[in-house]
């Protein structure tokens, strides 16, 4: 299919402007859920509408280093290309939406609990997780070449996954030691509203969407640097 | 079984062989353990009381910063004089150099730690005198080690590699640094309360990662 902005032929086109689309069109109706359908919570008030797009991006976080470990070991197995630049670009927006997950959070964080940040386990454990996986982004870009920067990511995405339920764990057994500082949100305390749970529900489905969008135009980007390295590498060597 | 230890124990053998001569990595973290000590110590000004406190967390922040110098040390003697090329060449496993590399390392530290762990017990004036501490610090060392040994061969080959170790280290080794602390701290405060699951939790670090670590070893080596 041909680029309506380029009119350049384009491999997976017509896939990336479908979830574009499948996206765009399903956030709107999220917004729309989350801002004047879903009942406001009789105890946080208007905040707790955070929750709706916190979680998601939680979930989405988890779902994209879940990823890039399986493009990991694909790639150290197969050494494929494409598996390294599947686990890439999911990296990339995986750190993203993290980000995202952690200042969201903050932003919950203070009018419910009184402080920005706690070392409770599950936010020790996503902080570690966020720098693990920066870590992750850094190795490949101060690796000497492409080749040698994929396969360090790979080993360093893989022992990173492998580590977050030991952290998560050390961490709970560090609370225990260090009692009275546990603080949970209360949302998570008692069962959820049924309407509650659908508008969550929807945005999660809306933010794998908005996530699997962006994943698709980041290969598409990688796939464009791989063409334009090789055309230079060819220039140089005829 | 001997095939597999004897190259092992011939490329730790080396290592130490070097050390001997050098003394560059237990020379180094020595005198950085210590001087994190000394800088802890003007920053906390600890009291009688305070000290229970500070010692445990100073010990290990300690040990953790100054090995991460000494792992630094390791791949860059083997990167800078191509004797890298000469151990890939070695009719023997990647694995084998694995271990034979964090061999090397778990002696260095570990004759550190034997210095570190009794000065700092004398310097901040708390009894060390328990077995489970020698046992606490080798299952530290060895888990520390392990992810030490496999990313210092990674950050040989990046730019600025001195910060690239530390940053992808020391975030995997944070449940190896808080079970070092807190079993620490429980075995000087002399009670024992929680000390078995710290223990269990280094035991299954050290499994987890010495087997991840030999897997993936040999993809980081290819050039």
């Amino acid at each position: 299919m041909r680029s309506w902005l380029t009119g350049e032929r384009d491999g997976g086109y017509a896939v990336r402007m479908a979830l574009l689309l499948a996206a765009a069109s399903t956030m709107i109706v999220n917004l729309a859920l989350i801002y004047f359908w879903v009942p406001t919570e009789q105890v946080m008030g208007v905040v707790q509408r955070g929750m709706y797009f916190h979680v998601p991006l939680a979930w989405v976080g988890f779902l994209a280093f879940f990823i890039v470990l399986i493009g990991s070991i694909a790639y150290l197995w197969k050494g494929a290309e494409k598996w390294d630049a599947l686990a890439h670009s999911s990296a990339e927006v995986g750190v993203l939406f993290t980000t995202l997950m952690l200042v969201t959070g903050a932003i919950w964080a203070k009018p419910t609990w009184g402080v920005w940040w706690t070392w409770d386990p599950r936010l020790t454990t996503s902080t570690i997780l966020w720098l693990m996986y920066v870590a992750y982004l850094m190795l490949r870009a101060y690796a000497p070449s492409p080749q040698q920067g994929a396969r360090y990511a790979a080993v360093m995405g893989i022992v990173a996954f492998i580590n977050v339920p030991i952290v998560y764990y050390a961490t709970i057994l560090w609370r225990t030691v260090h009692p009275g500082m546990v603080v949970g949100p209360a949302a998570e305390s008692g069962s959820l509203d049924p309407t509650m749970r659908s508008a969550l529900l929807f945005s999660t489905l809306t933010f794998t969407l908005l996530f699997a969008y962006l994943v698709s135009e980041r290969l598409a980007i990688r796939r464009a640097f791989d063409t334009l390295v090789s055309v230079r590498y060819q220039e140089r060597t005829a | 079984m001997k095939d597999f230890l004897s190259p092992v124990l011939a490329i730790a053998w080396k290592d130490v062989l070097l050390e001997l001569r050098t003394k560059d990595v237990v020379v180094t973290v020595l005198i950085f353990a210590l001087l994190v000590g000394a800088i802890f110590n003007f920053v906390f000004a600890p009291t009688e009381e305070l000290i229970g406190l500070i010692v445990p967390g100073t010990l290990w922040v300690a040990i953790t910063f100054a090995g991460v110098l000494g792992f630094n040390r390791s791949f860059v003697l083997e990167k800078d004089k191509g004797s890298l090329d000469g151990l890939l060449l070695c009719p023997v496993s990647r694995d084998v150099i694995y271990f034979g590399k964090l061999l090397g390392l778990l002696i260095f530290m570990t004759v550190a730690e034997i210095v570190i762990v009794p000065l700092f017990a004398v310097l901040f004036n708390v009894s060390i005198l328990d077995i489970r501490i020698p046992l606490v610090v080798l299952l530290a060392t060895i888990g520390f080690a392990g992810v030490g040994t496999l990313f210092s061969a990674i950050s040989v080959n990046t730019r600025s590699r001195e910060v690239m170790l530390p940053i992808l280290l020391l975030p995997v080794a944070v449940p190896v640094i808080i079970a070092a602390v807190e079993s620490t701290r429980a075995i000087l405060e002399g009670s024992s309360m929680g000390i078995g699951r710290w223990v269990q939790l280094l035991v299954a670090f050290d499994v987890i990662f010495l087997i991840v670590a030999s897997f993936t070893f040999g993809a980081v080596l290819e050039e």
